[in-house]
């Protein structure tokens, strides 16, 4: 990951413009941004799977992973749910206003590694956001990889994010098994929780299969569990971590996890390395 | 560093020098203060030995020293005149080097939006004086997290890189001393510019390098004898055998990680108070917090970097909630961290042995028990 590229200075703030702001659901918004002045050197690269930190004069700074595809040369996407102050007040700014990003950083999926395998990813709610990413870049890549599989879980049929891409993704080679908490009348999909579709998915090859999970904690930890009941061990699932973070370059110390900073460490972190750690409480 | 591309060969150090009588020790804040370095050593205020900008000898804490237990610091005349006879104080020189406050960034409200610059101010050129062992260690342990990582803090590099370090090599250790268990002292063997052992009659001085060799040509020293050697050795080795804290490091890493569903961590932290004294007063603590700071006429808000602490129940908010809700989370947190974790990240312990940490806890938590607690009775 970021191999050779020189770190991008901690405290730089970019000037962005909100270019588009495309509404998805009840409190959740993707934020197209570009660079209000001259771009810095490494333009809009980034992995899929890391974040920036969006920066609100007078307000502050959140943490939020990019959303669109990362070979785009026209502006970052972040897809944002209403949750803090930060998000709230980026709600009222509209198309042309400015903000300010710090970025990207932190460990995302090393999707290059997983070539020759099945992909299995697992999202909950808004935790499809930062895999988004990966699954444009799985399907450029389709040939090089094996059976992939989007098993997305939301709490009602009208909340599953991105729902108008899932038929292009289908008819490209990725299979969506999206199931809801509540069904409405309408709703003829699933019910229940992810792990019952990864606990009856066809697995032909544990050994080679991948699994990639962003959600809620305990839907990730509960995700690794059924991947290990299936034979795919703890160091063939990766999960993307939350915490508190302030730097975003490991000096502040909020997001700690044990050995790791999440926000250098990951926020991407293979399943092996932190499991024990999340299953210790207040840690 | 030579440029013939070979790596320097290790010359045999210069021989140590002598100066006396004390009252020349003047001479090197002189000429400190003439190379145009702000000089900071150890002053009295406020009943305590604390680290500030002082220009004479006589602002040093001669005839004082401290007295220290869990919980507990006195100042004390001492019965001889020693100038350097006391151990570590409430300060650290991290204050000098990682400010509690730093300005990090502004936003200037723009016709369009809003313009960004980064702050950079111009620190300046600091002497520390009388550095001790530990804390030349301590200023290691933050090298390599502010200075050797994949990103570097560029406030905490250039103070570092220009201070000069005019080390006092221990003569006594407090009774929170452990130096000798984490091997960071009491002798300073590297990383100062000036070292020198306090003899009643004299300072032995040894250069640690060509910055320092070039401060005491200024200064009226000759070559030490070895009975000045001698006396000096002698006084080192005081603070080596009156050194009874010990801290049981074996394996330490792999215990604490190993016992964090421990009791003790419960015991301990219906004890403590979560003050966060022992962040503030720890030399390695580095934990920050960003603060918006506006100014209300002109709608400027500058960025403001805060020294902040594990123990702070907010530290750890995610989505409104702390992740660490409760006291012995916190110090199990900053334990752990401390003694086990930063090894994983910073390939060394996060303690040094200075024990202030110990000293300032207003309710004596002492941290080489609480893992003597933890090792007794381990998982």
């Amino acid at each position: 990951m970021n191999s050779g590229a020189p770190p991008v200075p901690p405290w730089q703030i970019h000037p962005m413009r909100i270019a588009g702001i495309q509404r998805e659901l009840e409190g959740v918004a993707t934020y197209s941004l570009v660079f209000a002045g001259p771009p810095p050197p490494r333009g809009y690269q980034s992995e899929p799977g890391q974040f920036n930190m969006l920066y609100l004069p007078g307000v502050g700074e959140a943490a939020i992973s990019l959303s669109g595809d990362h070979r785009r040369t026209d502006g970052w996407q972040h897809t944002i749910r209403l949750a803090g102050r930060v998000t709230r007040t980026l709600s009222r700014l509209d198309v042309g206003d400015q903000i300010g990003v710090r970025g990207p950083f932190g460990r995302g999926w090393p999707v290059d590694d997983w070539r020759g395998n099945d992909v299995v990813l697992v999202a909950g709610g808004i935790g499809l956001a930062p895999m988004r990413p990966i699954i444009y870049e799985l399907l450029r890549r389709r040939s090089e990889y094996g059976r992939l599989t989007l098993i997305y879980g939301a709490r009602t049929p009208s909340t599953l994010l991105y729902h108008t891409e899932y038929p292009a993704w289908e008819s490209q080679g990725l299979t969506v098994l999206a199931t809801v908490d509540r069904a409405t009348l309408d709703w003829t999909g699933h019910l229940g929780v992810v792990t019952l579709l990864l606990d009856r998915l066809h697995l032909p090859q544990p050994e080679t299969t991948v699994v990639a999970a962003c959600g809620p904690e305990v839907m990730m930890q509960y995700t690794a569990a059924s991947a290990a009941a299936r034979g795919i061990s703890a160091d063939r699932v990766w999960i993307s971590l939350e915490r508190n973070m302030q730097c975003a370059v490991g000096f502040c110390g909020h997001c700690q996890l044990g050995p790791q900073f999440i926000c250098q460490d990951g926020p991407v972190l293979r399943y092996d390395r932190v499991c024990s750690l999340l299953k210790v409480e207040a840690l | 560093m030579s440029n013939t591309g070979h790596p320097e060969v290790a010359e045999s150090l210069p021989p140590p020098l002598w100066l006396s009588p004390k009252d020349r020790f003047q001479q090197v804040i002189d000429e400190l203060r003439q190379q145009g370095y702000t000089v900071v050593g150890p002053t009295i205020s406020q009943q305590a030995i604390v680290y500030d900008e002082i220009d004479r000898i006589e602002q040093l804490p001669r005839g004082w020293t401290d007295v220290q237990g869990a919980g507990v610091y006195r100042l004390q005349q001492r019965q001889d005149e020693s100038w350097f006879g006391y151990v570590v104080g409430p300060h650290s020189w991290k204050k000098f080097l990682y400010p509690p406050i730093l300005r990090l960034s502004a936003a200037t409200p723009t016709a369009s939006g809003w313009q960004f610059d980064r702050l950079t101010d111009d620190p300046p050129r600091y002497a520390f004086l009388g550095v001790r062992s530990c804390e030349i260690a301590a200023m290691e342990v933050q090298d390599r997290v502010l200075m050797q990582g994949a990103y570097i803090d560029d406030a905490y590099r250039r103070r570092r890189e220009e201070a000069f370090l005019l080390a006092v090599n221990c003569t006594l250790s407090g009774a929170n001393c452990f130096c000798t268990s984490m091997q960071t002292g009491p002798r300073c063997t590297a990383g100062f510019d000036l070292a020198i052992t306090e003899t009643p009659e004299g300072f032995v001085v040894e250069t640690g390098s060509a910055r320092g060799r070039d401060v005491v040509a200024a200064c009226d020293v000759r070559p030490a004898t070895k009975a000045e050697l001698a006396a000096a050795a002698a006084a080192q080795q005081q603070a080596v055998d009156q050194q009874t804290k010990r801290l049981d490091t074996a394996d330490l890493p792999r215990l604490l990680m190993a016992n964090l569903d421990h009791p003790r961590w419960q015991e301990v932290g219906n004890r403590c108070l979560s003050c966060t004294n022992c962040t503030m007063v720890c030399p390695t603590c580095f934990c920050c917090s960003v603060e918006e700071v506006p100014d209300l006429n002109s709608g400027r808000v500058e960025r403001q970097r805060k020294w902040d602490s594990c123990f702070h129940e907010e530290f750890s908010n995610l989505n409104g909630r702390p992740v660490r809700p409760d006291i012995p989370s916190r110090y199990r947190q900053w334990l752990t961290h401390k003694l086990a974790t930063w090894h994983d990240q910073f390939g060394t312990s996060g303690c040094v042995g200075c024990g202030r940490c110990i000293t300032w806890c207003p309710v004596g938590i002492d941290l080489t028990e609480e893992v003597a607690a933890l090792r007794e009775t381990t998982a």
